[in-house]
């Protein structure tokens, strides 16, 4: 089984809108969304929930008001400043708690304690072109990494049950917790970068993380006529570091039309982003040796 | 004044916004200070080009067991929630990377076996960006031309943005307006990088994957209790989604800013548009207006 993720760095440079065409193309894979906080995934692959399941999240710390005395002991412990006092009432500032635990385990009182949080859900879906693992973090949740995992260790394991020799991953943005958890272990990720100095700044941190934990690197350039400058020099800094340029993907305004139609823009047009992105299927199957 | 950009999806423009209206608010002869609390991906700096200021580590407290003292008695293992600790039979192992520096085994070990360690985790840096808010032809009718600029910088590998934020969030200025630069998403890096700010802008754009992470961005910003607007990006009437979507669902639109070739490519080479372009220029100090007239409102 291999496994495909798509990352870049920066937002928005069309990591959903590229993964779910080359889903679509593919013909049959399982598919994964490990953007977990902003899951856009499902909103143009056609799918139906075959199983939701809760996700147990972080641990939050609460005091019970009628055993506080105001002793200030869990504010003067509390390395993340989450506990505030107003006039001499604490509580707990749940946006700041880490759930460590510390203001509970010293409280002379007992009268703090650890309440685990609803983390969200995740489901497994059935779509045209394969099962699709997916999820929702509760907003603003924590433990997006766990998440993570928990999608991408269901993806692997449909796979395998199901003898699907494919795993495509839409990844989240940026080189954090998620995006660790989205890459490490898998067999290549697939940076989206788009021709700007900030999508190049980017994508040379995602490029290094994804280079650390060794995973195999391929490149596309997406809206690559935006700026034909900074797309050679994107090309060149690829080349100059043995990572395979896999396509250019030219700007259509065809992206966004196909996401408003809730389709994939392969299955919406043949245009010039549509006929690209075919290409880069490609490139990608033939550099990877994918069953497909 | 703090204002925080966000936006729950990426790429919507944020940063673009964020930078600009700090040029508009230096124009009017605002102290201002631009703040990138996108520590994974800071990009502020590309548009702005400050001139360094401090560059200061930013490290994590973490244990390191001394052997000889150590007896094994297993508290720190109980004590820490985040699997850093594990006793194996005859000996406690730390991993240091997933330690979150709550402190909890240092306060629990009765022998004192817990060594403090610090373990960098990125940099927070500060400086100055001094433009000519008005371009080349004209000249600052007020501002000194001055944003101070303070951003936080994640070392590549490390997993946990949340402590380079909160260092961040330490060096900010006491200045008229402070526009901090949000990571995206709606987990807890953007809880931590808009918490303590007086308002909050979601920055997105028409299209479905916009207005998704807008809803689950607000219900997130909206729970924290702080005042929050929206800026559509990219309008386009012909390739997004009707207005209407935008319709009813309890916030205002402060701005609209329309999809631009010419904007895209002054960002694309790092430019400042709210100097280059007139039109982008009059739309940002709109925004700045706005912000400015409704900040003593009471939140909504």
């Amino acid at each position: 089984m291999k496994e495909l993720v798509v990352i870049s760095g920066k937002g928005g440079t069309g990591k959903t809108s590229i993964a779910a065409s080359l889903i679509k193309l593919s013909g049959g894979v399982v598919s994964a969304d490990c953007d977990v906080d902003a899951a856009n995934l499902y909103l143009v692959v056609k799918h139906k929930v075959r199983r939701a399941t809760p996700f147990r999240g972080g641990k939050k710390a609460v005091i019970d008001q009628a055993l506080c005395t105001s002793c200030g002991k869990c504010a003067e412990l509390c390395r993340f400043d989450a506990i505030d006092n107003i006039d001499n009432t604490f509580r707990i500032d749940k946006f700041a708690c880490e759930g460590c635990g510390v203001c509970a385990y010293f409280c002379p009182e007992r009268a703090i304690t650890l309440l685990e949080e609803d983390g969200g859900e995740w489901f497994l879906s059935d779509t045209d072109s394969g099962p699709m693992v997916h999820a929702r973090l509760t907003p603003g949740g924590e433990n997006s990494g766990k998440l993570v995992t928990i999608v991408r260790n269901e993806a692997k394991r449909v796979a395998a049950g199901r003898g699907i020799g494919t795993v495509i991953v839409d990844g989240a943005p940026g080189i954090g917790c998620p995006v660790i958890a989205s890459i490490t272990g898998a067999d290549a990720v697939l940076v989206v970068v788009e021709p700007t100095l900030s999508g190049m700044h980017d994508m040379k941190r995602a490029m290094e993380l994804a280079g650390y934990f060794g995973v195999k690197i391929m490149l596309a350039v997406n809206r690559c006529d935006i700026n034909e400058d900074i797309a050679a020099e994107i090309i060149e800094y690829a080349a100059g570091n043995g990572i395979h340029l896999a396509g250019r993907v030219r700007y259509d305004p065809d992206v966004t039309r196909a996401q408003i139609n809730g389709m994939s823009v392969v299955e919406y047009s043949d245009g010039p982003a549509a006929s690209d992105i075919r290409r880069l299927w490609k490139a990608v199957v033939d550099e990877l040796d994918l069953e497909v | 004044m703090r204002i925080a950009f966000a936006s729950g999806k990426g790429g919507t423009g944020k940063t673009t916004v964020a930078v600009n209206l700090a040029v508009s608010a230096v124009r009017v002869g605002l102290g201002t200070a631009y703040v990138d609390c996108d520590v994974e991906e800071p990009n502020g700096h590309i548009y702005l080009k400050p001139e360094k200021g401090l560059s200061l580590p930013v490290a994590v407290e973490v244990p390191e067991i001394d052997e000889l003292l150590c007896t094994v008695c297993g508290e720190c293992g109980k004590i820490c929630e985040f699997h850093s600790i594990a006793v194996l039979g005859d000996r406690v192992m730390v991993f240091p990377e997933l330690c979150h520096g709550c402190g909890g085994c240092f306060l629990v070990c009765p022998v004192d076996a817990m060594k403090r360690s610090n373990r960098p985790v990125g940099r927070v840096e500060t400086g100055v960006s001094k433009i000519d808010p008005c371009g080349k032809d004209q000249t600052a009718p007020d501002g000194d031309g001055e944003i101070s600029f303070v951003q936080g910088i994640l070392k590549v590998k490390e997993a946990m943005p949340l402590p380079v934020i909160r260092e961040v969030k330490k060096h900010i200025p006491d200045r008229d307006i402070v526009i901090v630069d949000c990571p995206p998403g709606n987990s807890c890096p953007m809880v931590e990088s808009v918490r303590g700010a007086d308002r909050v802008i979601l920055v997105t754009e028409p299209t479905p994957f916009g207005l998704n992470d807008l809803e689950i961005a607000l219900q997130t910003v909206r729970e924290m209790n702080i005042p929050v607007d929206v800026i559509l990006n990219r309008c386009d009437p012909d390739s997004r989604l009707p207005e209407e979507a935008f319709a009813g669902k309890g916030f205002e639109v402060i701005a609209r800013i329309p999809e631009s070739r010419e904007i895209a490519e002054i960002n694309s080479r790092g430019g400042l548009a709210s100097i280059e372009s007139p039109e982008f220029a009059r739309t940002m100090d709109r925004l700045l207006e706005e912000i400015l007239r409704t900040a003593g409102e009471a939140p909504r």
